[in-house]
């Protein structure tokens, strides 16, 4: 019986890996469509944000009690993992509590932490759940918000529901393993005297004790596969949900942008052009690496700006793949509050449909395949983009250094530059920075008439 | 009061010709130069910077838009065209430091021109206001009093969020000795005004309301009589709030350098 348990789960554990190989396969493909672009300069200032903002969620807390809250799921996640070894190997090696035994001194006081943390990480899921469903907490609703649709929320109840049940699972087994210790049952006898009970379970005891020998058996097998068959689901939705912030969100922040939030990102390609228009010495993108072999620049430039996902840098998508959908970049976007459509969350979730719209494709036709959609008009509007201030409140807002004010740029590039169609106010403001020198219609040559009023009474 | 005085605003052209440099220029920027309002700020600074004597200069009719609002409606080639023909004049002069009274310009001059070849020293006027203070340069003096006036500043994306810049605009209101209360979206939290990424030159976009009437209802709610501001589209986006509400008798929108004027008198 015990070595068909282990055969059933090292199948079960090699066809979870052998899945999210797969998924992060395709995935990290779907990112590297993305045009190239350099973050791995200023490694040691990289570390730091990632630890100050990845590892210790230093954005987070800018609601303390959130940031509190988002902490014990969060450190339960990862110290909960070490009982997952254990429980990987006891499933592989068919034995029980595997480290029991080997580490008896700090055993218990390991699991008892463990405990605390699952009831930790229950309690904020109701809690969680709650302030989605209950409370109805604005940024998530709805009626407020066109981006959250059916999928968004059903995705979010489905993690908070599934970490409740996986907790509760990973409690009760407890309690059932210590009643059965107690009994002396089989193989449970022999933990008897090296663990005691432990700081949570043994208050849940009495749940059990009206169970057999034969039924606790079985209940503790079913919470214990429950549990781990769980994880492993979970693992693999995580790749199709917006939870897989959980591991992206650490590269994510180690790539985030170190410039300062105002400054946008200069085209080196455009740079030569007017250069060559202004009769300059032309000194970018003549590096050996661009040219041919008569020394030549090539003769198509990429399109300037972006239309679709493969236009953006890889970042963005990588931005797009690591977003959680908290809306907290939506909650502090003026064109939002004020109730435009811009919606800068939007602006990520579309970028990583239009990725997921690709992947399907690929997945049915292979990878050569292009549809004939883009991510501007076919997700994004021109209504939405054209609604940025630029602020910055979104990329400031985010917990995790997402640039929804990147991907909106890029993509008014495109419009502006290769299809002339920005608003006809803006073309007025272009001709009048072109013909006077200013956004607005006045001779440059009264532009120092001011200086004439500096002696005047006031 | 008689007026005395005599504030010269002298140009990099006429420093050159003399065979001079200023110790620093004073990038005046299109708001600065045009819109009638702001105009008064830029003589306020003028009037400022002759006071503490520092020997300054302005680039007149060479200056030029540094192209920040087509760049972010965008148009990165029209940018680039002005950014680029700025930096042979600028570098022509040989111009190490600069100060404006605009977060935009600042923000481009400081951020985006180095990548083009122009790197300067940019100091935002509440920077150089707030050093002036540090310094004992500027002096508490018999101007107009603000003692019981409640003031609130509003900050500027530009200025803040984009560059960090949030105390040397309140240090600034602090030597004032008004009573400087806070809005509830602050710094780093601060509510756009609703101009910046060009939008200052079109129509909104169709919403609930304007960003401007948000913001000013804002303001408003903190009780003050006076909203101060560190940047022209601001300026004009909370002036127009302020009417909007029909409050334009009891509230006023002062820039930094105005109320520094104001309190010394100038």
């Amino acid at each position: 019986m015990e070595i068909v348990q282990q055969i059933v789960f090292v199948v079960a554990l090699a066809a979870t890996g052998w899945y999210i190989t797969k998924r992060i396969q395709l995935i990290s493909r779907a990112i590297r469509l993305g045009r190239s672009e350099n973050r791995t300069d200023h490694a040691d200032e990289r570390l730091r944000t990632m630890l100050l903002v990845a590892f210790g969620q230093k954005k987070m807390f800018t609601n303390p009690l959130v940031g509190v809250m988002h902490f014990v799921i969060y450190a339960g996640f990862l110290i909960v993992n070490i009982e997952v070894l254990e429980i990987m190997l006891d499933g592989i090696l068919g034995t029980h509590r595997l480290f029991a035994p080997v580490i008896a001194p700090v055993y218990p006081f390991l699991i008892d932490v463990f405990e605390i943390l699952a009831v930790g990480v229950l309690t904020v899921c109701v809690v969680f759940l709650c302030r989605r469903f209950i409370v109805k907490v604005n940024r998530f609703q709805p009626e407020r918000h066109r981006e959250m649709t059916r999928w968004p929320r059903t995705d979010a109840a489905i993690i908070l529901i599934a970490e409740i049940l996986l907790m509760i699972a990973f409690l009760t087994w407890n309690t059932s393993d210590s009643v059965l210790r107690d009994r002396g049952v089989g193989h449970y006898a022999a933990l008897q005297g090296v663990i005691p009970d432990f700081l949570i379970s043994q208050y849940l005891k009495p749940l059990f004790i009206n169970f057999s020998d034969t039924a606790l058996i079985a209940y503790e097998r079913i919470a214990w596969w429950f549990h781990i068959l769980g994880i492993m689901a979970f693992a693999v939705y995580v790749t199709y949900s917006k939870h897989l912030h959980i591991a992206l969100g650490f590269p994510n922040v180690y790539f985030s942008d170190l410039k300062p939030k105002g400054e946008i990102q200069n085209m080196p390609e455009i740079t030569k052009e007017v250069q060559l228009s202004l009769g300059l010495p032309v000194t970018t993108g003549t590096d050996d690496s661009q040219t041919d072999d008569n020394g030549q620049q090539p003769a198509e430039i990429g399109r300037f700006g972006a239309k679709d996902v493969q236009d953006l840098k890889w970042i963005n998508l990588m931005n797009a793949y690591s977003c959680t959908e908290c809306g907290r970049c939506t909650a502090a976007c003026p064109a939002n509050i004020t109730g435009k459509k811009l919606s800068p969350r939007k602006i990520m979730m579309d970028t990583r449909d239009r990725l997921e719209e690709i992947q399907q494709g690929w997945k049915a036709n292979g990878y050569d395949y292009k549809d004939d959609k883009s991510l501007l008009n076919d997700y994004i509007t021109a209504e939405e983009l054209n609604a940025c201030t630029t602020c910055q409140a979104c990329v400031n807002a985010c917990p995790i250094n997402i640039n929804p004010l990147d991907i909106i740029l890029q993509l008014r590039r495109y419009r502006v530059m290769e299809e002339s169609q920005a608003p006809a106010s803006w073309n007025a403001m272009f001709s009048n920075i072109e013909n006077n020198m200013a956004p607005w219609k006045f001779s440059p040559t009264d532009r120092f008439n001011w200086a004439n009023q500096v002696n005047e009474v006031k | 009061m008689p007026t005395e005085t005599n504030y010269k605003v002298p140009t990099m052209a006429d420093m050159a010709a003399a065979g001079e440099e200023p110790e620093i220029l004073f990038w005046v920027g299109c708001a600065g130069s045009f819109d009638d309002r702001y105009k008064r700020v830029t003589i306020a600074f003028v009037r400022i910077l002759n006071h503490v004597g520092i020997k300054f200069a302005v680039l007149g009719t060479e200056e030029s838009c540094t192209g920040d609002p087509a760049r972010r409606a965008g148009n990165e080639f029209l940018f680039q065209m002005q950014a680029v023909s700025n930096i042979q004049i600028l570098n022509g002069y040989n111009v190490k430091k600069i100060v404006t009274a605009c977060p935009h310009c600042f923000n481009t001059l400081k951020n985006e021109y180095p990548e083009l070849g122009g790197t300067y020293e940019v100091i935002h006027h509440s920077q150089f206001l707030q050093n002036l203070i540090n310094e004992g340069r500027i002096k508490v003096k018999d101007g107009q009093s603000f003692k019981g006036r409640k003031i609130t500043f509003h900050d500027s994306c530009y200025l803040g969020r984009a560059n960090k810049v949030y105390e040397a605009p309140r240090d600034v209101l602090e030597a004032l000795d008004a009573d400087l209360v806070e809005m509830k979206r602050v710094k780093a939290n601060g509510l756009c005004c609703g101009a910046g990424g060009g939008q200052y030159f079109k129509e909104p976009e169709p919403g609930k309301k304007d960003v401007n009437v948000e913001r000013t209802e804002e303001a408003l709610s903190t009780g003050a009589d006076t909203i101060a501001v560190a940047c022209p589209f601001c300026m004009t986006m909370m002036s127009d709030g302020v009417k909007n509400k029909n409050r334009e008798d009891s509230v006023r929108v002062y820039d930094i350098a105005e109320l520094i004027a104001q309190k010394e008198g100038l």
